[in-house]
């Protein structure tokens, strides 16, 4: 098979799947009775009185270009495709009207990128390391109880881990801030300081997690990989059995989990907006759960558009590189 | 029986217990007579821990024992729900991929890679936030389910794929049976096991997300749910009145419940392929 054509079946999986993913996001609400003008304005007129009917058909009119809820369903789907999906344009943001959608997602994003990426990162490499050396020494001792320990850790749901972690280590011990608190004012230095403070705690609940699973993972690779023929027959040699370990175990292994990689994306993606919920830190997660207390329905569909759009795009990227690590798959 | 608890190992046997006693707590216990535990003030405020109260009362005054009862019910019964929708719907769709081929076969699978790779957090949040508060448990595991089909279909796509080639087949079927009895009696067994485990991962996955969705608001708000029971007690400030028993039971109970779980999954595929290996 050639590149193109390998880079070419992706790149359509790629497509569809964000095409298929913001149709359901579209249409889903659509499909459900309430209307959020109507909320909207019967809640103006609980605040302020009742209006004139003029004034409120200016006002429906106004708020459904807004809300990108003008002409028939078609219409607004081809809106949303080419706004929405193509431009990143979602309309104003109610939470603080009349600001864009995307300037506050933009704003908030590199806080999730850089909390899930990095941790996600760690947390691979990490995890594929003591997973090795669990696999590949399995009758260890040590081995066990690491396997133990990470068995426990990752069935935990993400935000559990973050609420425990918070309790005790923020409550009962006070060694971390309860909220996150970033320095808006000062020099960099000290905004750094304290981005560094508070994602501390976040980072460690999402490096458990994310760990527990590649010690599980690659400790089961890895012990079917160390009794392979070839394991053995390299043993026979003579070959010092760190050798064996790091280029006969681990790179045989080490494939299967960059597969992985890309499919645990997204679950690394919901993790992160619970962490982030529950430690009030200033990502696309805290922000989601400010759109659903006040009903702001733009900024929800620009998070989740973007998500998507982010996730998607990720999990390409990982795929495209694959076939530049697997030294068997070759391009003309 | 005896031999099957003397050939299981270590993380089998717990996890069968601990799950043992969670569906005992779920659905036999919860079903003794008690004042319904998500009235209001149905006891004084902020009891300690006590003979009559083993885990004290909520600052509403509320048992803090049967509302974990009825959580761990709730919780229970959505997972159960949305792995059966889950397992159901991802049999049915992953024979007839692998069955039918061709054009229908690339369809379903377009669709099926979707939904494996889609988060679906996001858009069960932007599912359950437009019906926020208004929804009920049986929509709640309807929604939940609809993400519950994708992995056990194409995996069992891939499974009935490998089998419909082998000598078995060939045999069933020059023996004039038809498609839909080679499915049933000759594939299915096959597909049984493994969606067995699938199911109790299933079940897992489902209560997490419920409890995720439970944190950020959107679980039906009359659920009594072990999500939902955290999320009260972090709302009215549980953590900060130190109110250990209240916040702590049902996470204490949630962990208990997920490692017993997942132990119960990874010891029965050991246990299976150590039986496969003899």
């Amino acid at each position: 098979m050639k590149f193109k054509t390998f880079f070419a079946q992706r790149l359509l999986a790629w497509a569809l799947t964000i095409l298929i993913g913001v149709t359901f996001i579209f249409f889903i609400p659509r499909m459900f009775p309430s209307d959020p003008v109507e909320n909207m304005i019967s809640q103006m007129e609980t605040r302020s009185g009742n209006m004139d009917p003029e004034v409120k058909d200016a006002l429906r009119q106004q708020l459904r270009i807004q809300f990108g809820l003008d002409g028939t369903m078609l219409e607004q789907y081809a809106y949303y495709l080419t706004h929405g999906l193509l431009r990143f344009d979602f309309g104003p943001s109610l939470m603080s009207y009349p600001e864009p959608v995307t300037t506050i997602i933009g704003r908030n994003l590199p806080y999730t990128l850089g909390l899930s990426l990095t941790t996600t990162l760690m947390a691979w490499c990490l995890g594929n390391f003591i997973g090795l050396l669990a696999g590949f020494r399995k009758n260890k001792r040590s081995s066990k109880i690491l396997e133990g320990i990470a068995i426990c850790i990752y069935p935990i749901p993400y935000f559990l881990i973050a609420l425990i972690l918070q309790i005790v280590f923020a409550f009962v011990l006070g060694w971390f801030p309860i909220q996150t608190t970033l320095l808006t004012r000062g020099t960099f230095a000290m905004w750094l300081g304290s981005l560094i403070k508070a994602s501390i705690l976040p980072a460690i609940s999402m490096l458990l997690l994310g760990t527990g699973w590649w010690i599980i993972s690659m400790k089961s690779l890895a012990s079917t990989t160390s009794e392979e023929d070839f394991v053995m027959y390299a043993r026979y040699r003579g070959i010092s059995e760190a050798k064996i370990g790091a280029s006969y175990v681990f790179r045989n292994s080490i494939l299967t989990q960059i597969t992985a990689l890309a499919m645990s994306l997204g679950g690394v993606f919901g993790g992160s907006i619970m962490t982030e919920i529950i430690f009030n830190y200033p990502g696309v997660g805290t922000l989601i759960q400010g759109a659903i207390l006040q009903s702001d329905y733009n900024m929800i569909l620009g998070c989740i558009t973007i998500s998507i759009v982010a996730i998607s795009t990720a999990t390409l990227i990982v795929d495209l590189v694959y076939p530049f690590i697997d030294p068997r798959i070759r391009y003309g | 029986m005896k031999k099957f608890w003397k050939a299981a190992n270590f993380r089998l046997k717990f996890g069968l217990i601990v799950t043992f006693i969670f569906l005992i707590i779920g659905f036999v216990v919860y079903y003794f007579p008690h004042i319904d535990p998500f009235l209001n003030n149905t006891y004084a405020n902020k009891l300690p821990a006590s003979a009559e109260h083993w885990l004290g009362t909520t600052s509403m005054g509320q048992d803090v024992v049967w509302l974990l009862i009825e959580s761990i019910h709730n919780s229970l019964t959505i997972g159960l729900i949305v792995a059966t929708i889950g397992t159901v719907v991802g049999v049915f769709v992953g024979l007839l991929a692998g069955f039918a081929g061709g054009a229908l076969d690339r369809i379903l699978m377009i669709v099926t890679d979707t939904f494996v790779v889609i988060p679906s957090l996001p858009i069960l949040i932007m599912m359950t936030s437009l019906m926020k508060g208004s929804s009920t448990t049986i929509i709640m595991a309807l929604v939940l389910g609809m993400f519950a089909w994708a992995w056990p279909s194409r995996q069992i796509r891939s499974m009935a794929l490998s089998i419909k080639e082998r000598d078995f087949i060939h045999t069933a079927k020059f023996s004039g049976e038809n498609t839909i009895q080679i499915v049933v009696t000759e594939i299915l067994p096959f597909a049984l096991t493994w969606s067995l485990s699938n199911f109790m991962n299933a079940t897992l996955s489902a209560i997490g997300s419920e409890s995720s969705l439970a944190v950020l608001g959107l679980s039906p708000a009359n659920l009594v749910s072990l999500g939902n029971m955290i999320q009260w007690a972090r709302q009215y400030n549980a953590i900060f009145n130190k109110q250990w028993l209240w916040i702590g039971a049902p996470v204490v109970a949630t962990v208990i419940l997920f490692i017993g779980l997942f132990m119960l999954i990874t010891g029965y595929n050991d246990y299976l392929s150590m039986k496969r290996g003899r």
